[in-house]
């Protein structure tokens, strides 16, 4: 009985801190983007819109920013604030947005 | 007996489990379906926190409270002044708002009653609000500046709201004889949009250089540095040589009183009379935020960095300008990134989740010049109980770049505009 206590109170603790977040709903820093990377089509820009595109070609870009090999007037002071990871989940979230 | 005692206990701690579980969740089978949230003011931050409260969960009963039916933007007003760019490419309207499902009040809001959870309005009605989202913008105080008065902003324009004051200072630059001084008057920090007044004096000077080369521009400044300073400096001898004076603070450049009756600014070291005079006063959150207990002894709004709620009033979160965003920039780039942070925060909630810590960016450009940019970026995270700037990461432009780069960075803004503006309104 103690032991399904246990259980039930883990599962609980578990159900209630997971990231339960919706598809629709960005990882942390990724809802910045789109001031300036066009969510939209519409917009006139010349900032290349990121939705859709390979979750690795923005790695790639991201990685040559933050370490300087990829030349760049502002993404170079972005990149270097994020983390492999919190670049991965941005990447593939971008990536499923169409 | 004893079998029959194990299982009524087992039942007993399955109910238990059940009844634990239904507890710990009992926001969300209701709140859900039903959740109300109003959010107040339609400006970079509002508008923007109530379209991604509806994208994140189509089921919230979203109110956006906004009195005017169109928004005139304060990014790029610059440009108007200097007579580079029409007040229309500066406005918006709401039927795109409304189109996403959020429901466009034309009121103002008068009276909140966090007990009650309610909004007044203006015209005696009320809304009732799970959360309530503020985003009330800048109030611009008349009454921290001897002389400066509403009365006087007609006179001494602030400009520092878009619409008709950018239309006084713009005009009263027109009319201004060649040769005639120009002076700005740069509050102390915060205020809204800290490179703003030294882009405006760049476009200022850039509209002088080319009709009027014989006139002067001084920024009168409560301050030691400014946003981006070197930047704008460098820009200056090489662009309008001879022709802007700034004054710091400790040289004598804060403004103590104005006259506007002869257009009179006057600092510890003399007095300074304008042909056209741009005084930016001091400035506090929206008085909303006063009203909803939500601002401190500052006159603007302490928040919790993760869910940008209100250190002082319980369910009301504020966002943009009004907030106290630690080291965030009060800028429509970052009213716009921590509404959509804000948003994701509330819709958890309301769904009974905890909030992710969120993590954002402002990117702010200038322009010293029509095709010369300049920016300033940062990228924040919540760090003791502020957004802090992450280390290593964001800045300025760089000194040596390029007209090339510079050129860029002018597109790129424009190109901001253009994007931003089209998320939020269009």
């Amino acid at each position: 009985m103690k032991a399904l206590r246990v259980a039930v109170g883990i599962a609980t603790i578990v159900a209630w801190s997971q990231p339960v977040r919706a598809a629709s709903e960005p990882p942390p820093g990724a809802a910045s983007c789109s001031g300036c990377h066009s969510a939209g089509a519409t917009a006139a820009s010349s900032v290349s819109r990121l939705y859709g595109r390979d979750a690795g070609d923005i790695m790639t870009a991201m990685a040559g920013f933050r370490d300087g090999s990829l030349p760049a007037t502002v993404m170079n002071r972005i990149a270097k604030g994020f983390s492999d990871d919190e670049l991965r989940a941005i990447a593939a979230w971008l990536a499923a947005q169409k | 007996m004893g079998i029959s005692h194990r299982i009524s206990r087992r039942e007993f701690c399955g109910a238990s489990a059940a009844t634990v579980t239904a507890l710990a969740f009992p926001l969300p089978a209701f709140a859900q379906s039903a959740a109300r949230i109003v959010v107040i003011g339609g400006g970079f931050g509002g508008a923007s926190c109530a379209r991604a409260l509806r994208q994140i969960d189509p089921k919230l009963q979203v109110t956006l409270v906004e009195p005017n039916r169109t928004f005139t933007a304060c990014p790029f007003s610059n440009n108007v002044i200097a007579g580079l760019r029409s007040i229309e490419e500066q406005q918006f309207g709401y039927d795109k708002v409304a189109g996403a499902g959020v429901t466009v009040v034309a009121q103002a809001a008068a009276a909140i009653n966090p007990a009650a959870r309610t909004v007044g309005l203006a015209d005696g009605t009320s809304l009732a609000y799970d959360r309530l989202v503020l985003s009330p913008g800048v109030d611009l105080r008349f009454d921290a500046l001897p002389g400066y008065d509403e009365a006087a902003a007609a006179k001494m324009p602030h400009a520092w709201k878009a619409g008709e004051q950018t239309l006084l200072l713009r005009k009263q630059l027109e009319a201004m004889d060649d040769g005639g001084l120009v002076v700005i008057a740069a509050p102390a920090n915060p205020y809204r949009c800290p490179p703003g007044p030294y882009e405006r004096a760049s476009l200022i000077a850039h509209y002088l250089k080319t009709k009027k080369p014989r006139s002067k521009l001084i920024i009168l400044d409560a301050k030691d540095t400014f946003s981006k300073q070197r930047l704008f400096q460098n820009a200056w001898k090489e662009l309008y040589p001879g022709m802007i004076e700034w004054v710091s603070l400790s040289q004598g450049g804060k403004v103590n009183a104005v006259d506007p009756a002869t257009n009179t600014l006057i600092t510890d070291f003399g007095n300074h009379t304008a042909q056209v005079a741009n005084v930016i006063p001091p400035q506090i959150a929206g008085r909303i935020a006063d009203i909803a207990g939500a601002t401190d002894k500052t006159g603007w709004c302490a928040i919790d960095p993760v869910t940008f709620e209100s250190r002082s009033a319980p369910n009301i979160h504020v966002i943009g300008d009004a907030c106290l965003a630690g080291a965030m920039p009060k800028s429509a780039f970052s009213a716009n990134a921590q509404a959509k942070a804000c948003a994701s925060a509330v819709a958890a909630l309301i769904a009974g989740r905890s909030p992710d810590a969120p993590k954002l960016i402002n990117t702010c450009y200038s322009l010293a010049a029509p095709g010369y940019g300049i920016s300033v970026a940062g990228v924040y995270q919540p760090k003791n109980g502020l957004l802090a700037d992450v280390e290593g990461a964001g800045g300025v432009s760089p000194a040596d770049a390029s007209r090339d780069f510079r050129a860029r960075e002018a597109d790129y803004a424009q190109s901001w505009f253009a994007t931003v503006t089209a998320e939020v309104f269009g």
